[in-house]
């Protein structure tokens, strides 16, 4: 099949690669960038573990062709972490709230909660579990991804969460 | 030379060893995207491998025709059953003692069945090849009630072996008969039931579920053909298990395969068994010489990996007017789909379903299971719970609850009547087992005090007479389950796998400086295994658990173990750790006497030092005893500070617990919210607090998806209906209730650290407590047992059979 250039801006950096029309933009994150961060849980745009954000909106890349963010800005986990290797408050808050087990939803989980945290930066708990209903996570039960996204809401706004993982 | 000064008690804090909350290892590369999951693996001139699959649940194969499919650009090949057969590899066994088809030779048994693998430059050209090779079925007719498989005129599934009819597990009654398992005393128990004062009987169904790891099944396999070795990154609970099952059908040496499980996102029992995709993966690297990958879609592993229940239990109970029961009985129609894939121990067909019995001391029992072939998919995992013991509990759980209701008597009375209690432990079950140790009463009364069980009896009646009186419109159920897991397999007597008892093994080794790797033969799929088994080797050497690493999934550098499942990494590998551990204190302890200069026997252990007993200020600190074991060691002694301890449990664990959940069913809508979940888990001795109330959380949730949803559904032809998670009930955070967690801990009696596993109990307690509360809520108006799942479209059913929608 003929290829097409596609062009994005990915963490920052300009990319340019030539793919299939067909090409979706969770393949190109792993398979053309190598970042292997998102993960492909379920195809059908039900799970999340693909999430990446994308001009500022939570997006599933497996249900989106790369040309489709021709153009676009995109983050994706790999782009969360600073550059000198700090983590972000929400990478923090998922560890220290134990917010993750096997951690296959876990770079869809904490991209999907940091758009929430965007737009909302004070979202109560209920906001919080409706703001993260489309990423599934099998291990945790929610309960302490909840915790995680407080704790990082409360970081990133000076408070410190004080409720322990127990 | 020696430390400076602190209190034993500062000192052990700062190892984060035993009941510490120490925070994960795994999660600095996991929140950061750095896990290294199988799909992750890049290796320079990789194939990708996708299966055609078939579209009928029975049909014959008149041809395949591959012509098409070749012409796709990149396409290498196209493997079906006739070039396995050459290599006697279109077969495979199973754990169960059966066959299944690698790919299918003259018919399809299940709807998606594997039929060719096809191997191509890349994965979308490989897709489009499956969509080109040509299958000729004729259609034949279907079973899927597995109550009509034994039909006289039932078609005939497995040819293969129609005229077999000694199985692995004796007998066979028809030829779509796979087993009948027994236990217990049947006349015994016929004649508490003649005797009883009051008798139940219900069959309880619990439906086809599936595990659905938010990862799915996948692989890379890559021959050498030089060194003529075989390498196999896969999605794999047991690893060892893969590689000496590899190397017995493949016939290539087991030194020459390699088997690493990386990274693995979820399991839950779904990743035990070895798939059709790996023997082709595998067998198109051998054909090409070059890495192939397989990796399932979401379709492919909802609709032909292993799927978990499908058992129909029709359970009888005796008892006294006064609540005590006197005989358990029960028989069960298990549905194995087409080939007997069930992942147990091999003596044990039904798994340890004969836990039937539950928490009560029931002085006689008798159960039978009876396993039948349908035209669904193989499988018969323990969807995180051990070897069918969820359905065993859900069963008697039920049964208890509909025993009750008869009786005119609360649940928890019940249950408090008939629990074994502390004194009879260890006891000897009426169907077999010496549970361990418990305190069953204790952790009722902690759980009813802990939720106002009395004050929700009384909100419930009010809200019953407020319904009767048209004032309310809401239904108010309280779910009580006490359930008692058994895990840990397992003794070498009576639990082996192909053969292989069911030990599991620890290696540790102290550097000199130190540190510590050990290598253990489970593999975590998300529990944590890097972290807590560090804290037990903390805790038994003194060595800050920051120091050690863990490593497990690697057979080349792992000591053989039996993987992953049934709870079984505490209660066997967690204590292989801790004996292994053990040795090398014993070697420190005579190294410390050396340095000394006294008798061993004069030295006392303290945290991370021996110390001369009368004389605390003389000591040797476990680092230095380290480094003393690569140049001081007593003469005679060999060099060297490590050890390896392949653990026979004594006897399973048995952790147990009492749960209670309020929900509130809205009659017109089906729709039910639980307002409360209150979880009491005792699993003995708390390795890590965060880590076991993270467990606890994961299986209530996977057990609401069970109870509340979750289902496999097949139509009469035989097509699945819930391929995907549009119509596979996966809870999101936002119907999924909140948890609250308890314990009571009463240690296992023969673990080396008195642990007892954690992970699969909230699934087990959790279902039946589910189901118990939606029962509830209608049981006062004549309802007696309302199947699972608890869906909205049922629970309004069962609202209407019950006449609650009349005008």
């Amino acid at each position: 099949m003929a290829k097409i250039p596609v062009s994005m801006t990915v963490n920052g950096k300009p990319v340019l690669r030539w793919v299939e029309p067909r090409t979706l933009l969770i393949h190109f994150l792993r398979d053309d960038l190598g970042l292997t961060g998102p993960h492909i849980g379920c195809e059908t745009t039900h799970c999340g573990a693909c999430t990446v954000d994308l001009d500022g909106k939570s997006v599933k890349s497996c249900t989106m062709f790369a040309a489709q963010a021709e153009g676009a800005s995109v983050m994706t986990i790999e782009g969360l972490t600073a550059p000198g290797g700090t983590l972000h408050a929400l990478q923090e808050g998922f560890r220290e709230m134990h917010g993750l087990q096997c951690g296959f939803c876990t770079p869809g989980m904490i991209m999907r909660a940091y758009r929430l945290l965007q737009e909302n930066p004070h979202p109560s708990e209920e906001e919080i579990r409706f703001g993260i209903s489309g990423n599934l996570c099998r291990c945790t039960g929610y309960q302490n991804i909840v915790r995680a996204i407080q704790y990082a809401a409360g970081k990133l706004s000076g408070v410190e969460f004080k409720e322990a993982a127990e | 030379m020696n430390d400076v000064p602190s209190t034993s008690q500062e000192r052990a804090e700062k190892l984060e060893g035993l009941g510490c909350k120490r925070k994960r290892v795994e999660d600095i590369r996991f929140v950061q995207g750095k896990g290294n999951y199988v799909d992750d693996l890049r290796l320079s001139g990789t194939l990708f491998g996708d299966l055609v699959r078939s579209p009928h649940a029975h049909a014959r194969i008149k041809s395949i025709d591959v012509s098409e499919a070749m012409k796709v650009p990149g396409v290498l090949a196209v493997l079906t059953a006739a070039d396995l057969k050459p290599l006697a590899l279109h077969y495979m066994p199973t754990l169960a003692g059966d066959v299944q088809a690698v790919l299918a030779e003259d018919k399809v048994l299940f709807q998606n069945q594997e039929v060719a693998f096809v191997v191509a430059e890349t994965r979308e050209a490989a897709a489009d090849a499956v969509d080109l090779v040509d299958v000729a079925y004729e259609a034949l007719p279907v079973v899927i009630d597995p109550f009509k498989a034994m039909a006289p005129d039932a078609p005939v599934l497995r040819e293969d072996i129609r005229d077999k009819l000694e199985g692995a597990h004796g007998r066979r009654k028809h030829y779509n008969h796979i087993f009948t398992w027994e236990m217990g005393d049947k006349g015994a128990t016929d004649a508490a039931f003649e005797r009883a004062e009051v008798t139940i009987k219900e069959l309880i169904s619990y439906q086809r579920v599936h595990p659905s790891p938010l990862e799915t099944c996948q692989c890379v396999a890559s021959f050498d053909k030089v060194r003529g070795e075989l390498t196999v990154w896969g999605t794999f609970q047991a690893p060892h298990v893969i590689r000496t099952v590899a190397s017995l059908i493949s016939k290539i040496p087991e030194h020459k395969i390699h088997i690493i499980a990386p990274d693995i996102g979820g399991g839950f029992g779904n990743k035990v068994g070895a798939y059709p995709g790996y023997i082709c993966a595998i067998v198109a690297s051998i054909v090409t010489g070059r890495p192939v990958k397989w990796v399932e879609d979401r379709i492919e592993n909802l609709s032909s990996t292993s799927f978990a229940r499908d058992y129909h239990m029709t359970a009888e109970i005796a008892a006294r007017r006064d609540g005590k029961v006197t005989g358990l009985r029960v028989h069960v129609l298990a549905d194995h789909g087409a080939f007997d894939a069930c992942a147990d121990p091999s003596k044990w067909p039904a798994g340890f379903f004969n836990i039937v019995t539950g928490s009560y001391d029931f002085p006689v029992a008798h159960c039978s299971v009876d396993g039948v072939y349908t035209n669904k998919p193989p499988g018969g995992v323990a969807y995180r719970c051990s070897f069918r013991v969820t359905e065993a509990a859900y069963c008697i759980e039920r049964a208890m609850d509909i025993l009750a209701r008869k009786l005119e008597m609360d649940p928890a009375e019940l249950r408090m009547r008939n629990l074994i209690r502390r004194e009879q432990f260890p006891y000897q079950s009426a169907l077999g087992w010496e549970y361990d140790s418990g305190d069953y009463h204790a952790a009722m009364q902690k759980a009813m005090d802990s939720v106002g069980y009395a004050t929700l009896r009384a909100e419930q009646k009010a809200k019953q007479e407020a319904f009767r009186r048209g004032e309310t419109r809401t239904l108010m159920g309280i779910g009580v389950s006490f359930f008692t897991e058994i895990v840990g397999a397992g003794p070498s007597k009576n639990c082996d796998i192909l053969g292989i008892a069911m030990f599991d093994s620890a290696e540790i080794r102290v550097h000199p400086t130190g540190s510590v790797i050990a290598r253990l033969g489970t593999k975590s799929q998300g529990q944590g295994h890097e972290t807590t088994y560090a804290q037990i080797i903390a805790s038994e050497l003194g060595i800050p658990a920051d120091d050690i690493t863990v490593e497990e999934g690697n057979t080349d550098t792992a000591p053989y173990g039996l993987g992953t499942y049934g709870s079984r990494s505490t209660p066997v590998s967690g204590a292989a750790t801790a004996v292994a551990a053990r040795k090398i204190k014993a070697k420190a302890q005579m190294i410390a006497a050396h340095l000394l200069e006294v008798h061993d026997d004069d030295l006392e252990w303290d945290v991370d030092r021996f110390r001369v007993k009368g004389a605390p200020e003389r000591f040797k600190t476990m680092k230095e005893l380290a480094w003393a074991a690569y140049n001081s060691t007593p003469k005679g002694m060999e060099k060297g500070l490590e050890a390896v301890d392949y653990y026979d449990p004594p006897n399973m664990t048995y952790p147990f617990g009492a749960y209670i959940c309020v929900a509130d069913v809205d009659v017109d809508t089906g729709e039910t919210k639980f307002r409360l979940f209150y979880a009491l888990d005792d699993c003995g001795t708390r390795i890590n607090p965060m880590i076991i109330e993270g467990q606890v959380h994961g299986g209530l949730t996977e057990a609401f998806g069970i109870a509340m949803g979750q289902e496999l559904r097949y139509d009469e032809d035989g097509n699945v209906l819930t391929a995907s998670f549009m119509d596979y009930f996966l809870p999101t955070a936002v119907e999924t209730p909140r948890w609250t967690t308890d314990w009571t801990t009463t240690p296992s009696p023969h673990h080396p650290i008195g642990a007892k596993g954690v992970g699969e109990s909230p699934n087990v307690g959790g279902v039946p407590c589910f189901a118990n509360a939606v029962n509830d809520a209608f049981a006062f108006l004549g309802a007696t047992h309302i199947p699972m799942p608890h869906d909205h479209w049922r629970t309004w059913m069962a609202a209407d059979q019950l006449g609650l929608h009349a005008a």
